[in-house]
């Protein structure tokens, strides 16, 4: 061994040339595997958008849908209940929705496209469980002030019925609204923004 | 209480970890300061070939795992499901199916090496005992893997080789139920086998990969010419005249050889993953069916030649075990070649006529067999068998003989360029 | 040992034979027809599933394979793949299953097999050749046979396109496929009976079509992994050039 001859400037430039060119190659080579891992074409086909018909949902009423696995609610507030939610502000965290809990086009402090239909997530904020509709009111056991709402009984979270979260509760944030647009005046599509038109 | 600083004097992070961990110790046994004959040629590729095939084997089956589902009712739809549904599924499903075949490519090289350069000489009769095992896991490894698709070769091919324990006198019948866990091959035994697949002798394998390399590295590798290097050392540093560091002269070298490996390897993957009904079998793109078998069953390519011994041996006082038996043999008399050959020389190159006739003839036998094992049963097919299993065992029970009288030409002291 | 030469010599030359690539159907030992099917062929694959739903779909299954698949690889938008390609009230995740349940009495004696891997399992050959060689068979039950696959139970669904046609009076059994090559024309083991509304060669890119489409239903994958492919490759190659000059470059050191 002998290092006569030995141009170094050229040994480092191949070495550093065929490390960044080899460690591209280990990059783009576990590209597929951890792409692998994404959902699969059944996890997306399973989780595909929801046509909920709310023709037949009476007033005051609620209906349950399944997408991507998670419970979706559609809750038809009567005037009385949409007229409840400006009575509770003072009580919750986020009453004006600030939070980006809802799909930008929805603006309404309602948080619904049509305010009549209230459509949102079935699951708390805070851990995850699914809480319950509770429309009676006054209910001093869950709150002074109770127009109605969701109660979590996993560990006391209280929501408007616009699923807005109440002070003072573990959860955080307010329910979320999930995308959604109208197809017709009561068919809706669950897991599709609006067409901008 | 005190730490006995490392006497490599590392310091930071490494010296920590120097302290108490042997990193730059094994860095330098194994790499740095693991001396290598000089004189490699496109033969020592395969080694660390055969280590890059186990890596891909590994990593893909770890993430297959992920998505295949066990069962026969669910295995076949889950391959599809991986070929379509899940993203990349395909490709990393035919660098696995690949990688079976390509394993086996790289290894028959690899041992055809060392048979030709006498590499499980004395004192590396160790090595070559392990890599026969490697060899032996890697076809029970194959098998195993060949069944989990559930098409129609795989469970008549599990079928197949699963009757063959059916052979042994009195318990054979008992025995191969209590293989499949079934009186047919059925959900028990794919339910096994994956287990053994993706769980048991990839242990055992990654185990005896450890041990053939440790005792590679604790005798030192052999070279094509069968010089000894460590008989040559320089006074001053210890270092053998001939030994060149395995880092970086063999990395760099290897790294050749990885990326033309990964260019054959890789237009097989992405070109013919089918590789003309050798690397995927079109009956297998058909789901098991316990009614309909294939009209011609034939195993895995890389097993050909020791099916072709399976078939070729007739039955005998009423049993069919001779098949089995000789095929055994086939791979049992491996082990014992450092045994067998008598040679004074290691490397063919100083071998004589007989000794290179021998390898020769043995290496075009082990090709035809091979082929034969293939193709559908005939007289002829019979006959070319019959006579490829005779050359195949006369290789190895006549080498103690002709390598003993074979004429050897000297040894230099030095390898030569 | 003159005679183990000769059988030897016979061997080798029958194993050279052997390596040649034949496409002869097994069942039948009837030669194919060629046909190397390309699913890279945008407009013949997208011929081929409007094809296979109108005219297959009723009886057999891509279980395998999306609606939603075959319109982001095929290039079809979801309102036309609604309108054009899905009879039933599926969903664009669906696979293609058929509407007919599968214990309807209505099937021709089995239940129609499922095609998603069907060019791969038999060939693309096969499948081309089969869906031309229906024959008149007053001995069938349905009145109609093929050379391909012996005693089929399936009807020839095509006949409208095809027409019928009848085994050639002048081939006998067994040696009429060895001129058959290209096609329906002189030496073809078949006569026409009855014109159907496409022409020999029409029905000809017929059948090319749809089994270009099955081709691709058989690995919707192929496509993207060739291309995939050729990416790998070119970077490979680079990288063998860079480690060749490496090594070179590293082992000036050894004389």
């Amino acid at each position: 061994m002998s290092n006569e001859g030995v141009d170094g400037n050229r040994r480092r430039f191949l070495t550093t040339a065929t490390s960044v060119v080899g460690a591209a190659g280990a990059a783009a080579v576990a590209w597929p595997f951890l792409a692998s891992l994404k959902p699969s074409a059944r996890a997306k086909a399973l989780g595909a958008p929801v046509i909920a018909d709310l023709s037949t949902l009476e007033p005051g009423m609620r209906a349950t849908y399944l997408w991507r696995g998670q419970p979706i609610w559609v809750v038809r507030r009567t005037p009385e209940m949409l007229a409840g939610l400006d009575k509770v502000t003072g009580d919750l965290v986020d009453p004006d929705s600030k939070v980006g809990q809802q799909p930008k086009y929805i603006t309404d402090k309602s948080r619904a496209l049509k305010p009549e239909y209230m459509v949102m997530k079935g699951v708390c904020t805070h851990l995850g469980c699914s809480p319950i509709l509770r429309t009676d009111h006054p209910a001093p056991e869950i709150a002074a002030n109770w127009q109605g709402g969701f109660f979590c009984p996993c560990h006391g979270s209280k929501f408007d019925l616009a699923g807005r979260v109440y002070k003072g509760v573990p959860a955080p944030t307010n329910i979320v609204v999930p995308p959604h647009r109208y197809e017709t005046d009561t068919v809706v599509i669950i897991g599709e923004d609006p067409k901008t038109a | 209480m005190a730490i006995t600083p490392n006497p490599y004097k590392t310091t930071g992070a490494l010296g920590w970890i120097d302290d108490r961990f042997p990193l730059t110790k094994m860095w330098k046994e194994h790499l740095s300061e693991y001396y290598a004959p000089k004189n490699f040629n496109f033969w020592y590729f395969f080694g660390s070939l055969a280590l890059l095939v186990l890596v891909n084997q590994l990593l893909t089956g770890i993430f297959l795992t992920m998505h295949y589902k066990p069962g026969a009712e669910t295995a076949f739809d889950s391959v599809e499901y991986i070929m379509r549904d899940v993203p990349w599924g395909n490709v990393i499903r035919y660098m696995h199916s690949t990688g079976a075949s390509a394993f086996f490519v790289v290894v028959f090289l690899h041992m055809f090496r060392g048979l030709m350069y006498g590499s499980y000489q004395k004192p590396r009769e160790l090595i070559w005992v392990f890599g026969s095992l490697i060899f032996l896991v890697l076809m029970a490894e194959a098998f195993c893997g060949y069944v989990l698709p559930w098409g129609n070769m795989s469970y008549w091919g599990a079928a197949v080789i699963i009757n063959l324990f059916g052979t042994i006198p009195f318990i054979g019948p008992d025995l191969v139920t209590w293989i499949q866990g079934d009186f047919v091959p059925s959900d028990a035994t794919l339910n096994r086998l994956f287990s053994i697949h993706v769980i048991a002798l990839p242990f055992v394998l990654v185990g005896l990969v450890v041990a053939h390399i440790l005792a590679l590295h604790e005798v030192g590798s052999n070279n094509p010419d069968g010089v000894e290097i460590k008989k040559k050392k320089d006074p001053a540093t210890g270092i053998p005249l001939d030994g060149i560091p395995f880092h970086p002269y063999y990395t760099v070298k290897d790294l050749v050889g990885v990326a033309g490996f990964l260019i054959i390897f890789c237009a097989a993957l992405f070109f013919m993953p089918d590789g003309g009904g050798y690397l995927l079998e079109a009956p297998n793109f058909t789901p098991a069916s316990q009614i309909n078998t294939p009209e011609h069953i034939t195993p895995a390519w890389y097993f050909g030649t020791y099916y072709a011994m399976l078939r070729a041996t007739p039955s005998f006082a009423g049993t069919q075990i001779w098949g089995v038996i000789v095929m055994g043999a086939a791979v049992v008399i491996l082990f014992f070649v450092p045994w067998l050959d008598k040679s004074k020389v290691k490397s063919i190159r100083y071998k004589g006529a007989l000794s290179k006739i021998a390898l020769t003839i043995f290496a075009i036998n082990f090709v035809i067999l091979n082929y034969y094992g293939l193709q559908p049963p005939s007289d002829t097919v019979q006959l070319i068998s019959q006579i490829g299993t005779i050359i195949y065992f006369a290789f190895f029970l006549l080498m103690p003989w002709y390598s003993k009288i074979d004429k050897t030409k000297p040894v230099p002291d030095r390898v030569t360029e | 040992m003159t005679r183990l030469l000769t059988r030897l010599a016979q061997v080798s030359a029958m194993a050279v034979v052997a390596l040649l690539p034949q496409a002869v159907n097994a069942n039948s030992g009837m030669p194919l027809l060629h046909f190397s099917a390309d699913s890279g062929n945008l407009p013949s694959v997208q011929r081929g599933a409007r094809n296979f739903m109108a005219y297959c779909s009723g009886c057999h299954s891509l279980k395998y394979l999306r609606y939603e698949r075959i319109g982001s690889d095929l290039n079809i938008p979801p309102d036309v793949l609604k309108k054009n390609l899905m009879f039933t009230s599926d969903k664009l995740g669906d696979q293609i299953k058929i509407a007919m349940p599968a214990a309807s009495g209505d099937w021709f004696g089995r239940v129609p097999p499922d095609l998603s891997l069907e060019t791969r399992a038999r060939g693309a050959d096969w499948v081309y050749t089969y869906l031309q060689s229906f024959y008149l068979d007053d001995s069938r039950p349905m009145g109609v046979n093929n050379t391909v696959l012996a005693g089929a139970s399936m009807p020839h669904v095509l006949w409208e396109l095809q027409g019928w046609q009848k085994k050639a009076e002048h081939a006998a059994e067994g040696e009429h496929g060895a001129e058959h090559g290209g096609g329906h024309h002189e030496g073809s083991p078949f006569e026409p009976v009855s014109k159907g509304t496409l022409n020999p060669a029409e029905y000809q890119g017929f059948v090319g079509d749809l089994v270009n489409f099955l081709d691709y239903a058989s690995e919707p994958g192929k496509q993207a992994r060739i291309s995939t492919g050729l990416k790998v490759m070119l970077y490979l190659f680079v990288l063998l050039g860079l480690t060749y000059l490496l090594k070179k470059e590293f082992w000036r050191d050894i004389h």
